[in-house]
């Protein structure tokens, strides 16, 4: 989408050309924003600097209060995922430094997308909903290692997916955009780790990419996290047919999106009932 | 073919000369700076070769094509080294997964640019020892991590969603190598996504296309002009 359409698409009264100037510098106002932001935000969100946010839209803020309350809800479910299985004592000594560092940075994620969304867009960041990691009894990720590796894999493969899938949502701003991709590559990070964990210790041959739409050995009811993940043509293009590689090196090459529905569908297996 | 993703902007006939001096203060690699003395009417030197990456989303697929070709290069040669033939079971599987990831990388950004697309980069390998593993990981970390941040660092200048896209498809497995690539130096430590990458609010970091040329020129003979990449 050509971002003048899409602002033109927004603000149908920008006539004049001081109107058109003003929303169109829109994405720069974003830019300069994203430097000064890069420049003090070593450590914990700059506050002190949100009063130079440029003037948005009300549309664009809702929209990119809705993605982030999305990828905040994600947020949550991993670090919960991740915090109860360090507490429960099922990770192996050895591995638990892997897994703390992986729920630093869910824990890090659900701060800072909490922090965005309530101080820089003046929104409502969601509540943590209640999580039922069982799913009514069928998984015991908590006392039995293979499942909590399993499950582990399946949520970080899926959050790849869905940041993948919002990009386009947020691209009108850029330091959104910046920070969404700046995660999305954290969790595709973990997601190699856990594959190839469990691949080390005997429990799947699975890849740190994913090959075809292959769930491994994971269980069946994660088929939905990997479909489409096969595909090997991309603008127009089969890779397979340009370059003679095989397909499933093909498909490991390239990372498929999830729409925000596939992925709630997803969640929503883990949502508690009360 | 008709697989252009995008129109070409129209060719820039500005003088080359004029326009390399004007953008000089960013050129990355150094050869073609000690001859600015030369005389006016001189084209630039084409020692090494000399390519410029255009502006605007082709700029910036240019950008990718470039980084694709120098990892591409870099894995061909490593299955032809010494290390690769004696390399572990896991470590020929990933190494050879990772040559044919970045070629096909490089041969889909080819054809998707088209008539825009850079010429082939001259790479310069001599720094990496392919007979040694720890040389070899080493630089494939390099290169992976450095993948990550330039499209992490680019994805914020494209203006076509479809592209921004692909870009993202892209990166999560350029992440994915990093974090195995990674995980072969240092095993089962938290290195695959290290503090050494990632701030205290979990964000991984970013380079800008001046950082990431800047690193990559170690490694790359022929001159990038990435002045008209958008700022």
């Amino acid at each position: 989408m050509n971002l003048i359409k899409l602002l033109d698409s927004i603000c149908p009264d920008t006539n004049t050309a001081e109107e058109k100037d003003r929303f169109y510098s829109r994405r720069d106002a974003f830019r300069q924003f994203g430097d000064f932001s890069k420049k003090v935000a070593l450590g914990a969100v700059p506050l002190s600097i949100l009063t130079a946010l440029p003037n948005v839209a009300k549309a664009d803020t809702a929209t990119l209060i809705g993605v982030l309350n999305y990828a905040l809800t994600l947020e949550h479910l991993e670090y919960r995922y991740y915090q109860l299985g360090l507490d429960s004592g099922v990770i192996q000594a050895s591995e638990r430094p892997i897994f703390q560092k992986i729920r630093d940075h869910e824990l890090a994620h659900v701060k800072f997308l909490t922090e965005v969304i309530a101080n820089v867009l003046k929104g409502t960041p969601v509540a943590e909903p209640k999580f039922d990691f069982t799913v009514g009894g069928a998984f015991a990720p908590f006392s039995d290692y293979p499942t909590f590796l399993a499950l582990a894999q399946a949520f970080e493969d899926t959050g790849v997916r869905a940041y993948k899938g919002q990009a386009a949502n947020v691209m009108e701003s850029d330091v959104v955009l910046t920070a969404a991709l700046s995660i999305h590559s954290v969790e595709a990070r973990h997601a190699s780790m856990v594959r190839r964990l469990r691949t080390k210790k005997g429990l799947d041959t699975q890849k740190g990419w994913i090959t075809n739409a292959s769930i491994g050995s994971l269980p069946a009811a994660t088929q939905a996290i990997y479909a489409g993940e096969e595909n090997v043509s991309h603008a127009g293009v089969n890779v397979v047919s340009l370059t003679g590689i095989d397909a499933g090196a093909v498909s490991e090459a390239w990372d498929e999106p999830l729409s925000m529905n596939q992925v709630l569908d997803i969640a929503g297996l883990f949502l508690g009932t009360n | 073919m008709k697989n252009e993703l995008f129109k070409p902007e129209g060719l820039k006939t500005e003088n080359p000369r004029r326009q390399f001096l004007k953008m000089s203060g960013l050129t990355v690699a150094g050869a073609g700076l000690l001859l600015m003395g030369c005389n006016d009417e001189d084209r630039m030197p084409n020692m090494g070769g000399k390519v410029s990456l255009g502006s605007g989303d082709t700029g910036i697929l240019n950008y990718a094509y470039a980084l694709e070709q120098l990892e591409a290069a870099f894995y061909a040669q490593v299955m032809m080294g010494s290390f690769f033939a004696n390399a572990s079971a896991e470590e020929k599987i990933i190494f050879g997964d990772l040559e044919k990831h970045e070629r096909a990388h490089r041969e889909f950004f080819k054809v998707a640019l088209g008539a825009n697309a850079i010429g082939d980069l001259e790479v310069d390998f001599s720094s990496i020892d392919f007979s040694n593993r720890n040389s070899v990981l080493a630089a494939a970390k390099t290169f992976e991590d450095l993948g990550v941040a330039a499209y992490n660092g680019a994805g914020q200048f494209l203006e076509s969603a479809d592209l921004l896209l692909i870009a993202g498809k892209i990166v999560s497995v350029e992440a994915r190598h990093a974090a195995a690539i990674r995980d072969l130096i240092n095993p089962n430590s938290v290195d695959f996504a290290g503090d050494d990458l990632i701030d205290a609010n979990g964000l991984e970091r970013t380079l800008n296309f001046q950082q990431v040329l800047t690193a990559a020129s170690a490694f790359v003979k022929t001159e990038i002009d990435f002045s008209q990449l958008p700022r």
